[in-house]
């Protein structure tokens, strides 16, 4: 059984074979009918634990362009508050017959429970501030179709990487792929200990700020304590946000990126957010793309063209 | 009363090990000697195997009253005779707690009615484990309680918490602290380090652990009370008690077979099986907590053996109850884990934990003539694989591996609670 859990640990020739599918769905998307019947007959569940929505609309996209069918999941109306367990809902939805299951959940580590009891491939698209593994490969395609091969990239990723699932995936893909990354963060939003980890870390944007290839931004978290772990929204702009006056600092053939919900005017000035530049819009349609790819390999679908 | 004759052991006796048969009848040792015979006497075999004090669990839970879907006192005293246990403190935070001097009886009636341990009540220092105000702590007294906890929680309120200790040090009790500090340790589920950050799980940093323990001991200090450290999981609070002993405090500390064992790498297998409070630490602390446990530093090995529900573990990590179930396996995986001499292995286990609860009248005595016959038969070399439980609950990490060591026999009062192989009836 395949699953899709984490990026940690994948090789590299399996990521370049999702983008490579992907790039080929990337054309099937913009077709006039944009819809292959590779996975037809199959049922994928969306099982969102946490709530999401351009996420959760992504996967439904991409199941629907494979021609599979959809069953969607949603706690708030779920058995699980009634006090049903993890583990009966899981068995319960899988009886009802389907193929492979993508899981979001608000705690580290759901994914691997899932498929523990599933018995179905299971993607993860989302577990805690752990892993979204299909962020990091929509990023890595992103940056893949827009410089060629990755390797040498030097990659700042700036924000609150210690809440951040986006930033765990992305630098684990990214530096397989032989990107250099770079993590940039307020102290206080650093993990604790990241011995081990393929990346360097600083406090200081503006230090590296003119050898970057490509600044990712991430979303100053409000919901994870954001403003009390640092001064204050604008002190947070002032250090580490990429403002106007920053980005016409970088390279000329630099690009941005941000896995969105962005805040304009905390972590990306409003006229960078807009520039051609940020390749955030590329980001999203990447996504649907990339989880085509991902679908197709794990449930074994078949080439028909 | 019928007559046990354990043969062919390495008995430890008052002056040390010793090759001996040893016959038990009406609950005491009557011979210990080569050779033994008597006729009519149920005979076990124990060759290759040592013989000494039941062991004593100070620390486990048995969720009666209150929460008998994860274990009763039955089923608790079943899994503890298997384990090779002749008494157990079972912990008072049950529902309701163990606050009154009717509660803790009923524990301990509970217990002799079963008859397979002595189970010992507990008591909670605070009225319902609420950290308001004190316990009945006179009835509990009475009633035989020697430990007085409000495990599961911490004694936050250093007012409260000194008061208690001034009044069970005139009784001449035990103050035993679930070090946690609720603010360093909020919304954690791991040990905060190298593996909580990777994982991007909130985590319980050891300093939790510590900085209760200090403060602790500044009022130890002032009460004279006897103080007792529950599950030490870190390097820096053995530390902290080594320096306690060292200036004379009345201090002493236990562990838990999982601390002993499993680091917090284990949590990466993403099982609730590794979640417990305080958590698993790193390499560091298990061979700071094994030094300690051989040197003395840490008294006694106590389980918190704390069953939970399939059910309850059927979530993600970080959403399951603290706690694991231990008490078959904690020897075998003491003894794999840290490999202590005969002597000290029933120190730790027996004679260590039984001074601590003052229970060293019945518990945890050297094998000799009359001597309670409250013992175990424990093959040290035996590799046993730990596949089935008598808990209710399986929230184990014990479970599916092997182990060195295995408990043979064990008698409670001359009566044999618990064979491994084949007994004579």
């Amino acid at each position: 059984m395949r699953h899709l859990l984490t990026t940690e640990g994948l090789a590299r020739a399996e990521i370049e074979s999702f983008l490579d599918d992907a790039d080929e769905f990337v054309e099937v998307l913009s077709r006039p009918i944009p819809k292959v019947p590779a996975l037809r007959g199959k049922t994928v569940a969306t099982m969102f634990f946490e709530s999401s929505t351009r996420t959760k609309m992504s996967f439904e996209k991409a199941v629907k362009a494979l021609s599979a069918d959809t069953m969607s999941f949603s706690p708030g109306t779920s058995a699980l508050k009634k006090g049903e367990s993890l583990k009966d809902t899981v068995l319960t939805i899988k009886a009802m017959g389907l193929d492979a299951m993508i899981v979001r959940h608000s705690d580290t580590g759901a994914a691997w429970r899932v498929a523990e009891w599933a018995q179905v491939p299971v993607i993860n698209g989302g577990d805690g501030q752990h892993q979204h593994p299909t962020q990091a490969l929509l990023d890595c395609l992103t940056l893949r179709r827009h410089f060629g091969p990755l390797d040498g990239l030097r990659i700042g990723i700036v924000g609150d990487i210690r809440h951040s699932r986006v930033a765990r995936s992305d630098v684990f893909a990214m530096s397989t792929l032989g990107a250099e990354v770079t993590l940039v963060s307020p102290p206080t939003l650093l993990p604790l200990d990241t011995t081990g980890w393929p990346v360097k870390t600083t406090s200081n944007l503006d230090d590296i700020l003119t050898e970057l290839d490509v600044v990712y931004l991430l979303r100053v978290q409000a919901e994870r304590g954001g403003a009390s772990v640092f001064p204050s929204y604008a002190e947070y702009r002032q250090r580490f946000g990429l403002t106007r006056e920053r980005f016409n600092r970088l390279k000329p053939d630099s690009v941005v990126l941000h896995p969105g919900p962005m805040i304009r005017g905390v972590e990306i000035d409003a006229a960078v957010a807009d520039d051609s530049r940020a390749l955030v819009l590329d980001q999203v349609a990447n996504g649907v793309a990339v989880r085509m790819a991902v679908l197709f390999q794990l449930l074994g679908g078949e080439r028909s063209e | 009363m019928s007559e046990v004759l354990i043969e062919g052991g390495l008995v430890l006796g008052p002056s040390g090990p010793v090759e001996a048969d040893v016959l038990v009848r009406e609950g005491r040792v009557v011979e210990v000697g080569r050779a033994l015979t008597a006729p009519d006497a149920d005979r076990l075999d124990a060759r290759g195997c040592w013989v000494g004090p039941g062991f004593v669990d100070i620390h486990a839970h048995f969720r009666e009253p209150g929460h008998e879907y994860k274990e009763d006192i039955a089923s608790g005293s079943a899994a503890a005779a298997a384990g090779g246990y002749t008494a157990v403190v079972a912990m008072p935070n049950t529902q309701p707690a163990i606050d009154s001097g009717h509660l803790a009886r009923y524990v301990a009636d509970r217990g002799r009615e079963v008859g397979l341990v002595e189970v010992v009540p507990s008591g909670a220092i605070s009225e319902g484990r609420l950290g308001e105000k004190l316990s009945h702590v006179d009835e509990l007294w009475a009633a035989g309680v020697r430990i007085f906890t409000d495990d599961g929680d911490t004694v936050a309120d250093a007012g409260l918490l000194r008061r208690s200790m001034e009044y069970v040090a005139q009784l001449g009790g035990v103050i035993a602290q679930h070090a946690i500090d609720s603010g360093l340790a909020a919304g954690g589920h791991m040990n905060e380090g190298l593996v909580s950050s990777r994982m991007g799980m909130q985590g319980v940093p050891s300093l939790a652990e510590e900085i209760v323990i200090a403060r602790d001991l500044a009022l130890v200090r002032a009460t004279c009370v006897r103080y007792h450290v529950q599950h030490v999981s870190s390097a820096g609070a053995v530390a902290l008690i080594a320096a306690a002993k060292s200036e004379g405090l009345a201090v002493t500390a236990e562990v838990t077979p999982h601390h002993l064992t499993f680091t917090d790498v284990e949590v990466r297998s993403m099982n609730p099986v590794f979640k417990m409070m305080p958590p698993l630490r790193t390499e560091t602390d298990v061979a700071a907590l094994r030094e300690a446990l051989a040197d003395g530093v840490i008294d006694c090995v106590a389980t918190d053996h704390a069953p939970h529900a399939d059910h309850e573990k059927d979530t993600t990590f970080e959403d399951a109850p603290f706690g694991v179930t231990g008490l078959e396996w904690a020897a075998a995986a003491v003894h794999t884990a840290v490999g202590l001499d005969i002597e000290r292995f029933f120190a730790r286990m027996s004679s260590g934990p039984a001074l601590v609860a003052q229970l060293a009248d019945r518990h945890g005595q050297p094998v000799g003539v009359g001597s309670h016959a409250n013992l175990v038969v424990f093959d040290p070399t035996a590799a046993t694989v730990a596949e089935t439980t008598r808990s209710q609950s399986s929230n184990s990490p014990y479970l599916g591996r092997s182990w060195t060591g295995a408990v043979r026999f064990t008698l409670l009062a001359g009566v044999v609670t618990h064979a491994s192989v084949g007994v004579p009836s």
